[in-house]
């Protein structure tokens, strides 16, 4: 008895010269046409390079401080904000607007879409309008909210808001709207009622696009901040990195992108493993 | 197959005309299919079969429609692609939609007669297509339907898995006795499955032929040879090519 892994073995022990009996199919000689999957780690090779060429750079005195701090110095700087606790107090304030404005935005946004992909009356009423701010820049909002709602935080809260609802409404209308005509006719040969096929047809059928929209909506909420914090604060990342550019630190900017970026991925990582755990009976290509 | 077979008629189409975009797909079929019975609905592509089907299980309902058809009491609907959910487990898939108090239980049993009883809380997706289409054979029949109505339901399997199904589909409906309407275009299939044949040409239905072989059928049986050559050539295929 040869199963699949005896005769995998045996074809790939053959000697060269050797004619193995059988076909090649899987085996070694395979032509793959997608790439093979990354090994975990791989990925950050790339990043890897470029920081070590940038510390090069910096050491060897091509890159002058004034330019552009070595990755090394903002680690330190970084590290020393951190201890002396004057970096938490921006890290909170940045990150309190930018998760309640995710909060809200992806609330709304998932409302908005089960309303419009759900019911007539809801698409009617809402698509258009939910279309029209899609094509309006958020930050082209900003003089009109702030005579709305001041320049305090629910002034920002707000665009952040409004910036994170667009993609969660289209993504995830779309993919309520994309429902498999297969899936609709077997729910109706079932006699199922509307409760039950939206609980159990049109809802696991639209969670796919909703995640990719939630980490849409997890990258826009940090860069709409960058740009909100430039307004009227004295506390947040971007406060930081504004301040610092008054004084010429590139180390304290180098430290507010790190974190920026940091978070970037760990919000990233953090929808994507949910998402893993959640669509778990999907078995797909890649990650 | 020949007791308890009352003569009230279970499906009843009379004049039935459906067209989409203007192209008439269904052309003033009538028929009547006592309760019980097996009816195999042969045709060409485009003959209109699928269509008839799809009318008696309400799909299509915004198609242009005349005349009219009654199917009486539940009808369930065994799709060619087998159309379970990907997110819901097979017995999730199974029990979907089902109003019986003891489903679960009802289900579990109906998974070991298809010979999926170890099956029952793993992903569709991990099912190959014999599988499949065997969770989806236990979801319809699970809900004893008056009428069952299968679409091409072996049509994307091999061969020898359409052998195996055949004869599953066969053991259940002895058991539950449901008039069935199986669309299909393999002649042989219809031969050994069913107590009538429809051909379907051009939306009418232009042959009707009963199947009075007994069960278990075997391709050896006299009539069989001459049944099937005659239903072969009203479908077109010349006598020297099989």
């Amino acid at each position: 008895m040869t199963d699949v892994t005896s005769g995998g073995n045996f074809y790939v022990a053959g000697r060269a010269g050797e004619r193995s009996p059988a076909a090649p199919r899987g085996g070694a000689r395979a032509v793959r046409l997608p790439p093979e999957r990354l090994p975990p780690g791989l990925r950050l090779l790339g990043p890897a390079l470029v920081v070590l060429a940038w510390e090069a750079a910096s050491r060897l005195g091509l890159l002058s401080p004034a330019t552009l701090t070595a990755p090394s110095t903002a680690l330190v700087t970084g590290y020393q904000m951190f201890s002396d606790g004057s970096l938490l107090p921006h890290l909170l304030a940045s990150a309190g607007r930018a998760y309640s404005g995710l909060f809200l935005g992806v609330l709304a946004g998932v409302v908005l879409a089960l309303l419009s992909g759900l019911t007539r009356t809801g698409e009617a009423l809402i698509d258009g309008l939910v279309q029209i701010k899609r094509a309006v820049p958020t930050l082209a909002l900003i003089p009109l909210v702030i005579i709305w709602l001041g320049i305090g935080e629910a002034m920002k809260v707000f665009l952040i808001f409004t910036a994170v609802l667009v993609p969660v409404y289209i993504n995830t209308h779309a993919a309520l709207r994309g429902i498999d005509i297969g899936h609709i006719e077997l729910a109706r040969t079932l006699g199922l009622t509307r409760g039950e096929f939206i609980r159990h047809v049109a809802l696991p059928g639209a969670l796919p696009g909703f995640f990719v929209s939630l980490r849409l909506a997890v990258a826009l909420c940090w860069t709409a901040l960058v740009v909100l914090e430039l307004i009227n604060t004295q506390t947040g990342i971007g406060y930081l990195m504004n301040r610092a550019r008054d004084w010429g630190q590139t180390d304290i900017i180098v430290v507010g992108i790190i974190i920026y970026a940091v978070l970037g991925l760990v919000s990233d990582a953090v929808v994507r493993a949910v998402e893993a755990r959640v669509l778990s009976y999907r078995r797909s290509l890649g990650s | 197959m020949t007791f308890h077979r009352p003569i009230t008629p279970s499906v009843v189409l009379r004049d039935l005309s459906r067209s989409f975009r203007g192209k008439t797909v269904l052309d003033r079929v009538s028929l009547e299919i006592p309760r019980g019975q097996f009816v195999a609905l042969l045709g060409e592509s485009g003959s209109g079969k699928t269509t008839l089907l799809r009318a008696l299980a309400g799909l299509d309902d915004d198609a242009e429609t005349a005349g009219h058809f009654q199917v009486a009491g539940s009808s369930s609907v065994l799709f060619q692609d087998s159309r379970l959910l990907p997110w819901m487990s097979v017995i999730g898939n199974v029990t979907l939609g089902l109003r019986r108090p003891d489903g679960r239980a009802a289900a579990l049993e109906m998974l070991e007669a298809v010979g999926l009883g170890d099956k029952a809380d793993v992903w569709p997706s991990t099912l190959s297509g014999g599988q499949k289409q065997r969770a989806s054979l236990a979801r319809s029949l699970l809900r004893e339907p008056d009428v069952l109505l299968a679409d091409e339901p072996f049509g994307a399997l091999d061969a020898l898995t359409r052998l195996r199904m055949q004869a599953l589909l066969l053991r259940l409906v002895e058991r539950q006795r449901p008039t069935v309407i199986l669309v299909t275009h393999d002649v042989e299939e219809a031969l050994l499955l069913s107590d009538r044949i429809l051909v379907l040409k051009d939306g009418r239905i232009a042959e009707d032929h009963p199947v009075r072989m007994p069960q278990p059928r075997r391709v050896d049986h006299p009539d069989f040879a001459g049944l099937r050559q005659t239903l072969l050539s009203s479908l077109g295929v010349e006598a020297e090519t099989v």
